[in-house]
C-alpha cells in the first residue's frame, strides 16, 4: 500500500476575487509592478518576488531593524509595511546604494572598521546609518547610539558600527567622495 | 494571517464609506500595531482601509493651540519648531517613544490607539485574556507580570497603555477630533480613554468606524517649564517601566499651575489630577513633591511582579518635578 500524504485544502479566501493587488512602485530607481496577495509585506516582496535578498528578515515584528529600507527617502521597517501601501513610492534597499560600481561610502566604512561579525543585521544597520547622516544626527557618539538604537546587533559589534558612522560623518557625510 | 481585502480611499468620506462600521473592517495607518497584531493572529480583519493617503497630515497653529493632522508622523511632530520651543514634554516623549524607523511610520492618531504590549494579550495561544476574549479571565494576574499597569486596573485586566506621547498629551488637555458616519465631534483626551474596569475590551470611546482626523494640543504659556522622564530597563528603544510628563508654572516661588501625566502605570494614559491639586499654590520643594507623588499612586492595585512600580512611579515623579522646577533635591 502506498502512503499518500494528505494535502490540506487551500485556505479558503474569505473575500473571493479581492485578495490580490498590483502595486506599481520604484525600487532602486527601477519602476516595478508586482501582483501579489494583499498580505505580502514590502519585506517579503523584495526578498521573494524581486530577488533582492539584501534586506534581511530578523524578527518580522518591527523590533530588530534588520529590514530597514528607505521609502521616499525615510528609513522605515519593511516588515511592518504592506507592499500595497508602497503604490507610487520610491524604495531604496541596500542593493541600491552603490554608485558607478563602487560601494557606498558607508559600506566602505563598515568594511574598514569591521562593523559587523555575522553580518545579518548589517544591511539594516547601513540603511539606517545612511539615513542618520541625512537627518544630520551623527554629531556625537552618544547621538549615534541613540538614533541607531532601532537596529539591534546580536553579535554586539556596536563599537565598530559607531566608529564607522563617525568616520563617514567626519569625512563630510554620505555625499563626500571618500 | 487571514486574507483580507485592501482598499485605499483618497478622502475622508470615502474612507468612512469603505469602513461602514463593519466589525470585520479596520483602518490601517502606520501599521506598526495593526500589522504586528495581524501577524500574531490577534487581529483578523477581513478588510483593511488604508487611510495613509487621506489629507490629514500637517501641523497648523489655531489660536493658542496646535492642530496636528492625525496622519502626522511621530518624527514630523517631534521636529516641529513650535513643539520644540513650547512643548518640550511632547517632543521628549515622542523622541523617547520608539526608534527612528518606527517614528517615521507611526502616526499620531495611531499612537493614541495603539494596543497594549501585554504578552498574554498578544499571544492567542493564551486562553485567559479578558481584553482579547471577554470573560476568559486574565493570565497576567496569576502569571509572570512586570510590564503591566497598577492604576485603573483590577483582577480582570492589568494591561498597560504603553504610549509615551499620550501621557504628555493627556496632561496638556489635548482634544481629539473625530469624524464618523454620524458626523464630526471633539473629545477631550482625558475623556477619550476608558479604564479597564469591568470591560477590559473597551479601551476608548471611539465608535467602530469613527476616524481620528486631528489632535489639538493647547500650547503652554511662555512661563511654563516642562519635560518628560522615562525610566526603563535599557537606555534607549524600550518601553517605560514608569514615566512622568510634567509641566509647571512657577511664579514668585509658588506653583501656579501643574500638569502631570504618568506612563508605565495606567490602563490608560494617566492624568495625575490629585497630585496636581497638591502642588497648586504650594512652594516647590522635596516635601510637597513627595506628597504629590503619594497622591498620584493612590488606589494602586498590584500583583507581585508590579509591586516595585508603586515606589518607582513616585520617585520618577519626584525626580521630574525636581528637574522641571530646578529646585535643589
Amino acid at each position: 500500500m502506498t502512503f499518500t500524504p494528505e494535502v490540506p485544502p487551500a485556505a479558503p479566501d474569505s473575500h473571493p476575487g479581492v485578495a490580490g493587488t498590483t502595486t506599481a512602485f520604484t525600487v532602486n530607481g527601477t519602476p516595478r509592478s508586482v501582483a501579489a496577495d494583499t498580505r505580502v509585506t514590502l519585506l517579503d516582496a523584495l526578498r521573494d518576488l524581486l530577488a533582492l535578498t539584501g534586506t534581511k528578515k530578523g524578527c518580522d515584528q518591527g523590533a530588530c531593524g534588520a529590514c530597514t529600507v528607505h521609502v521616499d527617502g525615510r528609513r522605515v521597517l519593511a516588515c511592518l509595511t504592506l507592499l500595497a501601501q508602497c503604490e507610487g513610492r520610491e524604495v531604496t534597499t541596500i542593493e541600491g546604494l552603490s554608485r558607478d560600481g563602487r560601494p557606498h561610502p558607508m559600506q566602505e566604512a563598515f568594511v574598514r572598521h569591521d562593523g559587523f561579525q555575522c553580518g545579518y543585521c548589517t544591511p539594516g544597520q547601513i540603511m539606517s546609518a545612511v539615513a542618520l547622516l541625512r537627518e544630520d544626527r551623527a554629531r556625537t557618539d552618544k547621538d549615534i547610539r541613540e538614533f541607531m538604537s532601532g537596529n539591534l546587533c546580536r553579535c554586539a559589534a556596536y563599537p565598530n558600527i559607531v566608529a564607522a558612522i563617525r568616520d563617514v560623518a567626519q569625512r563630510g557625510g554620505v555625499d563626500a567622495d571618500l | 494571517m487571514r486574507t483580507f481585502e485592501y482598499v485605499r480611499p483618497l478622502d475622508v468620506p470615502d474612507a468612512l464609506a469603505a469602513h461602514a462600521g463593519d466589525t470585520a473592517t479596520a483602518y490601517l495607518a502606520g501599521g506598526t500595531t495593526q500589522l504586528d497584531l495581524m501577524k500574531d493572529g490577534v487581529l483578523e480583519p477581513a478588510r483593511l482601509v488604508d487611510i495613509t493617503r487621506l489629507p490629514m497630515r500637517g501641523i497648523f497653529t489655531e489660536g493658542t493651540a496646535l492642530r496636528v493632522g492625525a496622519l502626522t508622523t511621530m518624527e514630523e511632530l517631534a521636529a516641529d519648531p513650535t513643539v520644540e520651543r513650547r512643548l518640550p514634554l511632547v517632543r521628549e516623549a515622542l523622541l523617547l517613544g520608539a526608534s527612528v524607523q518606527l517614528r517615521n511610520m507611526a502616526t499620531i492618531g495611531g499612537n493614541l490607539l495603539q494596543r497594549t504590549r501585554c504578552r498574554y494579550f498578544r499571544d492567542p495561544g493564551v486562553a485567559a485574556c479578558n481584553k482579547r476574549a471577554p470573560g476568559s479571565g486574565c493570565a497576567a494576574v496569576t502569571g509572570p507580570a512586570r510590564m503591566h499597569a497598577i492604576l485603573g486596573v483590577s483582577e480582570r485586566c492589568i494591561a498597560l497603555h504603553a504610549s509615551d506621547v499620550a501621557v504628555a498629551l493627556v496632561a496638556l488637555d489635548a482634544v481629539v477630533h473625530v469624524e464618523g458616519p454620524e458626523g464630526d465631534r471633539s473629545v477631550p483626551l482625558t475623556e477619550f480613554y476608558v479604564e479597564a474596569g469591568t470591560r477590559p475590551e473597551v479601551e476608548h470611546t471611539l465608535g467602530h468606524g469613527e476616524l481620528i482626523t486631528a489632535v489639538e494640543i493647547p500650547r503652554l504659556p511662555e512661563t511654563t517649564r516642562s519635560g518628560y522622564l522615562k525610566v526603563r530597563d535599557r537606555v534607549s528603544y524600550e518601553f517605560a517601566l514608569t514615566s512622568a510628563a510634567v509641566a509647571l508654572d512657577i511664579e514668585n516661588g509658588m506653583i501656579r499651575d501643574a500638569r502631570i501625566g504618568l506612563g508605565g502605570v495606567g490602563s490608560k494614559p494617566w492624568r495625575a489630577a490629585a497630585a496636581e491639586e497638591v502642588l497648586r499654590d504650594a512652594p516647590p520643594g522635596p516635601a510637597v513633591f513627595r506628597e504629590a507623588a503619594e497622591a498620584a499612586v493612590t488606589g494602586a492595585w498590584t500583583v507581585p511582579g508590579t509591586e516595585f512600580k508603586v515606589e518607582l512611579a513616585k520617585r520618577t515623579l519626584v525626580r521630574q518635578l525636581t528637574t522641571v522646577s530646578e529646585v535643589a533635591p
